[in-house]
């Protein structure tokens, strides 16, 4: 249907009158943006409803808020640095206890997969196994010796299982959270030791205590 | 689910459970089912964080799972469970208006840890009770056990489903999920224990407040070393029971509106007959003999008269009367009108809708095209011609109440994700004033507890000034005011909701 749109005027395909406008008139401006952010309303909103449910319902539902701040379902992002160390800070720590998922509910993979397993679900265990380490130490330093002897890697120094030693004993005597950061750690461990054999290891002559204080050598 | 749910639910997984379960929750419920590899790709979480989050959602029922083959298991968010969480409060005030303080710790206690055993809840709301108890009374556990098996009773905490007990004749490797099953039967069974204790009151120097800085968090071991009796049986509160509750709720207020107070108890009765035979989304009720009432239609002649609450018709008219009190308030009383003769009318002309409604043509026409921009109403074309042509075609307009509930119900997800948004902007604004007051509080509780005088909690009190008090006054008006239009706008989406699903379940 081919109109006659470059002749004149535009027609309208339909009655305007039905549409109710009346013939000639002016037609309302087109709108060429979006309508405002917050138009202004005719009608007030009507006010909310007041009485003693409703006022029990909102203090409920702003001490739930609080609470569930404080369960340890809330999974908090680290946070940045304070600028000033405040003296109310100490005050104001939030004693957040341990959950403990039932694992038997669990898909399998839910738990947090260690090198050692007994550091998982049961932290008291973790702490006597933490005790009498030697053994078990030797066993998964071993389990790893073989492991990077297939990658290659050459021979591993007494320095490196110190560090391991080291790493193991402190994420033992860790709680679940800890266990997660140990598994953390040992990958680090991995990945450091990988690159530490790029270099003789007497390189470094600190003599033993090199590794197995502190840490803060994993991080990059 | 839509752009306005998925925001929605953003805001309160962030609110409730912190932003890395957000993002995990949020990434499940725009994408579908997925396997935990996969969520750790797409989100960049570390596996060890997204495990954590995952099993904080598990444990509240808003993340399922399930074994594929290959032994690969999948996650789903469930969204809309997601958005209950909205009406906790409800919940929990119904709990307390039904089975007084007791039964309302239960409930809350249950819906803030997702699922517990009936233990472990007793134990909790035993020594929450105690707290708020005089010195030297203690609450008994029986006292709980007998509220909590009432619960169970009026089926308003249900069983979860559980691992099934295998007999260890499977050779094989065990299954990388279990696969939960409930029995119907068993679902409000509660278990036989004798459990013969008093709430113990917390020991102050737990507290805060107390002096010492405590360097060392106590191990929350003690409790593991005796064996559970109930071990591995959770409960969960029943929303659905819930949800029935306050549609009973609902269709007994609007009778007593309508009607008299009488009637309104007649139908309460009905309902409260039929609480625990109907299964929270049949259509009717079962029959039962009563007076005849207006929801209320005859099904049979025995007994004296068979009787049913079409709960169907309830509901429509419902939230009809909601979708009338919309347009009344947005557009006001004329357009109330030619709305409510819109649909009584079902279809009707322009021209009729001038003359029925008694109103100037040009006013009738603006608003007929308000309605119909914003979607509360709809044109129908019935041609006179088989061409279509406009002239020749008459334009009707209709209600559809079914999309316009539904278009409704979305502007109301819109609604309240604009109001916590607000919220939270309000506080984040504030955040340097409320941090400065909640530190001066602390100050001053510290210092009441070692024993200070007037004049020092005096001085200690006047760092703030007084138009930072009035900032704070101003800004705990808005949030109350915010918080009090969440929990109310939650009420019309359960109306909203309950019509849809009961109109989607005849189709």
């Amino acid at each position: 249907m081919a109109g006659n749109k470059g002749r004149g005027r535009a027609a309208y395909t339909f009655n305007i009158e039905a549409v109710g406008f009346s013939k000639g008139e002016k037609l309302p401006d087109v709108v060429l943006k979006p309508p405002p952010l917050f138009p202004d309303t005719d009608y007030k909103p009507v006010p909310l409803k007041t009485g003693e449910g409703e006022e029990y319902m909102l203090a409920l539902k702003q001490e739930l808020r609080e609470t569930m701040k404080r369960m340890p379902y809330f999974i908090e992002t680290p946070e940045e640095r304070q600028d000033i160390e405040r003296y109310s800070k100490r005050y104001m720590k939030v004693y957040k206890e341990e959950w403990i998922p039932d694992w038997r509910r669990l898909p399998r993979e839910m738990m947090p997969r260690n090198k050692c397993k007994k550091a998982g679900p049961k932290p008291k265990k973790a702490k006597d196994a933490g005790k009498g380490t030697p053994l078990t130490n030797t066993e998964d330093v071993l389990k790893k010796m073989e492991e990077l002897e297939k990658r290659g890697d050459g021979e591993k120094s007494d320095e490196e299982n110190e560090e391991k030693e080291g790493s193991k004993e402190k994420s033992k005597e860790g709680d679940d959270d800890d266990d997660d950061d140990a598994a953390e750690q040992e990958e680090y461990d991995e990945e450091e030791q990988e690159e530490e054999n790029d270099y003789i290891n007497s390189y470094f002559e600190d003599g033993d205590d090199f590794g197995a204080d502190s840490d803060d050598n994993m991080d990059e | 689910m839509t752009q306005a749910e998925i925001k929605l639910c953003s805001l309160l997984l962030q609110e409730h459970f912190g932003e890395i379960v957000e993002k995990i929750g949020v990434h499940l419920i725009r994408t579908g089912s997925q396997p935990l590899r996969v969520i750790a790709h797409d989100t960049g979480t570390s596996l060890d964080q997204v495990k954590k989050a995952l099993c904080v959602l598990v444990q509240h029922n808003l993340v399922s799972y399930q074994v594929h083959k290959r032994g690969v298991v999948e996650y789903e968010a469930q969204c809309s469970r997601v958005l209950r969480m909205l009406r906790y409060p409800r919940y929990i005030y119904t709990t307390k208006t039904l089975y007084s303080d007791t039964g309302e710790l239960i409930v809350e206690e249950l819906l803030l840890n997702g699922k517990l055993t009936m233990s472990a809840v007793v134990k909790k709301v035993a020594d929450r009770l105690t707290e708020t108890m005089e010195d030297g009374k203690t609450m008994d556990y029986a006292e709980v056990s007998n509220t909590f098996v009432r619960l169970a009773d009026t089926h308003f905490v249900q069983r979860c489903p559980s691992v099934p007990t295998t007999e260890n004749s499977d050779p094989g490797p065990p299954p990388p999920a279990p696969t939960l099953v409930i029995n119907e039967k068993d679902m409000y069974l509660v278990p036989k224990l004798s459990l013969i204790g008093k709430g113990k009151r917390r020991r102050s120097s737990d507290e805060d407040a107390a002096g010492e800085p405590k360097a060392k968090r106590p191990k929350y071991t003690t409790d593991n070393k005796e064996p559970i009796p109930d071990d591995g049986i959770y409960w969960q509160a029943n929303l659905d029971r819930f949800h029935q509750h306050f549609r009973d709720q609902a269709i007994v207020s609007a009778v007593a509106n309508r009607m008299d107070q009488t009637s309104s108890e007649i139908v309460r009765t009905m309902l409260r007959m039929s609480e625990i035979t109907t299964s929270s989304s049949a259509p009717f009720t079962q029959p039962l003999s009563s007076n005849e009432l207006e929801f209320v239609g005859k099904s049979g002649d025995s007994g004296g008269g068979m009787y049913v609450i079409n709960l169907h018709k309830a509901l429509a008219s419902l939230a009809t009367a909601t979708l009338e009190s919309v347009v009344q308030e947005r557009f006001g009383s004329r357009c109330a009108r030619i709305f409510r003769l819109v649909l009584q009318k079902k279809h009707i002309e322009q021209k009729q809708v001038e003359d029925f409604a008694m109103i100037p043509a040009k006013e009738a026409k603006d608003m007929l095209y308000k309605m119909l921009s914003e979607n509360f109403m709809s044109l129908q074309e019935i041609p006179k011609t088989p061409d279509h042509a406009p002239s020749r075609t008459f334009y009707l307009y209709t209600v559809n109440i079914l999309s316009a509930a539904r278009m409704l119900l979305h502007r109301c997800y819109k609604s309240i994700a604009n109001l916590i948004e607000r919220r939270q902007f309000e506080t984040k604004e504030n955040k340097r004033l409320l941090e400065k007051s909640q530190r001066v509080e602390a100050i001053i509780a510290s210092m009441q507890a070692t024993g200070a005088e007037e004049a020092q909690l005096q001085e200690i009190e006047e760092m703030i000034t007084a138009p930072e008090r009035q900032q704070l006054e101003t800004l705990k008006r808005n949030v109350n005011k915010l918080d009090a239009s969440e929990i109310q706008v939650d009420e019309t989406i359960f109306l909203l909701e309950s019509y849809i699903e009961c109109t989607m379940k005849r189709q």
